[in-house]
């Protein structure tokens, strides 16, 4: 599922046009973005929770190369479900592949 | 943030759309993102990041408080990978 997938579903569902469910659709993933950048955390109830966490500076190495390098201080996005986007997602798991093993 | 924070902010953002459209195409969008989980779908929102559904093995484990040991059943796990474009966006050089 892509972008464009959302668009058809929203141009279904409340009948905007395609340009303005896509416009509309960019604007909330832009907003989450500028949120993150902000440093803000996000929670989506019923979905899940997307965290902005700051890591420090530390040793780390090429591992290409094998040469050691300093990895610079960043932000970086967790993502976690909420326990119920987890037990759906479990539920139908169990469900599709009973039968299998 | 929330979810009704976000669906005000873009109201005001998007400017012709009331909340309660708003409101319905924010659910639209995790719903659908959601049912394609669920149907073991990966999804890819270019530039923000891909969700995907990953398998996980039934393993026996240990309880490490007691040393015993537990089944723990075959699942499906969720996983995030932020995308390039919002990486780098939190992290300018």
């Amino acid at each position: 599922m892509t972008k464009a997938d959302l668009v058809e579903r929203i141009f279904e569902k409340i009948g905007l046009s395609k340009k303005e469910a896509q416009e509309i659709i960019e604007i909330i993933f832009d907003f989450m973005k500028q949120t993150f950048q902000e440093g803000e955390s996000i929670k989506i109830s019923g979905f899940g929770t997307f965290n902005v966490r700051q890591k420090m500076s530390r040793r780390g190495r090429n591992p290409k190369t094998g040469e050691d390098l300093e990895i610079t201080p960043r932000k970086v996005i967790t993502f976690r479900a909420s326990n119920q986007l987890k037990a759906t997602m479990e539920k139908e798991y169990v469900q599709t592949d009973t039968g299998e093993s | 943030m929330t979810k009704s924070v976000l669906i005000e902010k873009v109201t005001e953002r998007i400017g012709s759309l009331t909340r309660k459209q708003t409101e319905i195409v924010v659910e639209t969008v995790f719903e659908s993102i959601k049912e394609a989980l669920i149907r073991g779908e990966k999804i890819e929102i270019r530039g923000f990041g891909n969700f995907k559904p990953k398998q996980r093995r039934a393993r026996r484990a240990r309880n490490p408080k007691t040393g015993e040991k537990v089944d723990v059943p075959a699942k499906r796990v969720l996983h995030f990978k932020v995308g390039k474009a919002l990486r780098e966006a939190m992290n300018p050089k």
